[in-house]
């Protein structure tokens, strides 16, 4: 049995959820392949090949794989399936993006954003937003499946010492190309990677006041996320966002400052190891899930919180 | 052109989930159901569409119960041109939802397919690109933006570091997200004019198209429930918690 996973990366570097989806697939048990599909990749074939568990490294290396376009890659990776019980992607919009169109290319059910490797054939997700986890078994021969990156522990990048094989390229399919990227460009960790994240809500009142956080978040090392009604007031961009319609965070420590709690946000947050959560309102429902809750107004306790640490 | 949009009855966003007591799925029985919010999002994207002079009409399919029929009313109501019903059990997955969309789009020959993102029920997020790649189509998920112009459309795709611009080919499938646009409420005129629209019913066998299942549902369980801690009096205290309790900063 043999497992492909695909690496998501820049050209330049492994995306860290990579490695969380390797250690899914490690649960899953079998040799393990890693694909770097893109151009001018072969830092990152290198760097793949170092990870740990890595069997082997198949890259194609190719102007129609550098900006990850589903229409150029999938066709790549169903060639290859046939090789494979399981393949496997991080739940980023990267994978998100393509790997219903391998699913579909090769005929076989999707498994979307596991938390739990039950056996080689049975896996947990989350439905409804988090609210229920549905455990489902799968008969095919061939498993495609994305990886929710906060519920497996990323394996070590180093270690690993796999051969790399070229990949020979499938052509441009001809139906999409990439104009450009607008990033958030920030030095903090991104969001659903950082051991602390500092997040607020309706609450902060101002885009301007997430100021305040910035300052704790730079203290603590953290990253600054928001709630979706904050991103909806226009105070920070969308991809702040943490929540089901959002990102899904786990870090050691969620601040949550101004926040209410709806269960749309919850869900984005609930596995976090120590929540803290600091509002007026003492009825607020994240209190009901919060390690620690402060009643008081985020104006002054944010300002003397960010003094005494 | 025309504009094809998928819509699913699901369980309404602002209903607290309940599973139940035998595992096998969650309660939907007396339970509020809704249009699901991608859907709607989709829906308003193509009355845009079709406002701005760039679509001649806008057809709905549903797949699932009887009362799907419903969500297409909704969204007839809206403003779309008619429906397509197609009866299937409640839970068809995302590769046979799919296939019954490109039998649809084979009939219908829309120039654009446009779905919500996901569903808030399976949170699959599979639906879309799975019936881009059994047409031979491009794909713009997660659009926060769309502009088409002659045989292109451009999308803003809301990826996880910000925003990413693409030009895709026409004819094409776009799923939508969030921030694309705030769907409209039917007026009341419009609700009663959607009660004369036509809504054709399609068989999935005359299709030939297989629903049952391909993986099995093992059981559905409630998540752990997170307990509520304590509350501290004072930022000192907390920052002292922290510090020496959690340990975590």
């Amino acid at each position: 049995m043999s497992i492909l996973v695909i690496v998501e990366h820049d050209n330049q570097a492994v995306n860290v959820a990579t490695l969380n989806t390797i250690a899914a697939a490690k649960e899953i048990g079998g040799d393990l392949h890693l694909l770097v599909a893109g151009e001018n990749c072969g830092s990152v074939a290198s760097a793949a090949a170092a990870l740990d568990g890595a069997g082997k490294v198949l890259c194609a290396d190719s102007a129609e794989y550098g900006h990850n376009l589903a229409e150029n890659l999938a066709p790549l990776v169903s060639g290859i399936a046939g090789d494979y019980s399981h393949i496997l992607a991080p739940a980023t919009t990267f994978g998100k993006n393509v790997m219903p169109r391998i699913a579909a290319l090769c005929d076989v059910p999707q498994i979307s954003d596991i938390i739990e490797v039950i056996d080689s054939d049975t896996f947990k997700r989350p439905i409804y937003a988090g609210n229920a986890l549905a455990t489902v078994k799968s008969g095919d021969d061939l498993k495609i499946i994305t990886v929710r990156s906060t519920a497996f522990e990323a394996v070590a990048d180093t270690g690993g010492s796999a051969a790399i094989d070229a990949l020979s390229s499938g052509g441009d399919k001809g139906l999409s190309s990439y104009d450009k990227s607008e990033l958030s460009s920030s030095e903090r960790p991104e969001l659903t990677s950082a051991n602390i994240v500092v997040s607020g809500g309706r609450g902060m009142q101002d885009g301007a006041n997430f100021t305040m956080l910035e300052s704790v978040a730079d203290k603590l090392g953290a990253a600054v996320g928001a709630s979706r009604a904050a991103v909806d007031a226009g105070f920070v961009p969308n991809d702040y966002q943490v929540g089901q319609t959002g990102k899904v965070v786990a870090p050691e420590l969620y601040l949550a400052v101004g926040i209410s709690g709806a269960i749309q946000h919850l869900a984005g947050m609930k596995d976090s190891k120590v929540i803290v959560a600091i509002n007026k309102d003492e009825e607020a429902p994240i209190f009901q899930v919060a390690d620690y809750g402060l009643v008081a107004d985020l104006f002054d306790a944010v300002p003397e919180f960010d003094k005494e640490i | 052109m025309k504009i094809l949009v998928p819509v699913k009855r699901v369980i309404d966003y602002n209903v607290k989930v309940r599973v139940k007591p035998d595992q096998s799925g969650v309660e939907l029985a007396n339970v509020k159901m809704a249009m699901n919010p991608f859907d709607e999002i989709a829906v308003e994207q193509a009355l845009r569409i079709k406002e701005a002079g760039g679509a001649e009409e806008i057809v709905l399919v549903s797949i699932g119960p009887a009362q799907s029929q419903e969500t297409i009313r909704t969204g007839l109501a809206m403003g779309a041109d008619r429906g397509i019903y197609i009866e299937a059990g409640q839970d068809v997955e995302p590769l046979a939802v799919a296939k019954l969309l490109k039998a649809v789009v084979d009939k219908e020959a829309p120039g654009l397919v446009l779905c919500g993102k996901q569903a808030i029920d399976g949170d699959c997020n599979q639906t879309g690109q799975m019936l881009s790649a059994l047409l031979g189509w491009s794909q713009g998920t997660f659009a926060s933006g769309i502009e088409i112009a002659g045989d292109t459309a451009k999308i803003i795709r809301e990826v996880d570091g910000g925003l990413e611009h693409i030009s895709i080919s026409m004819p094409c499938v776009v799923t939508v997200d969030l921030r694309l646009n705030e769907p409209r409420y039917a007026s009341l005129p419009n609700i009663m004019k959607a009660k004369k629209k036509p809504i054709d019913a399609l068989d999935a066998a005359d299709l030939g198209v297989d629903t049952a299942p391909r993986l099995t549902l093992v059981k559905v369980e409630e998540p752990e429930a997170r307990q509520a801690g304590i509350k501290v009096a004072s930022v000192t205290e907390l920052v002292d918690k922290l510090k020496n309790e959690a340990k975590v900063i």
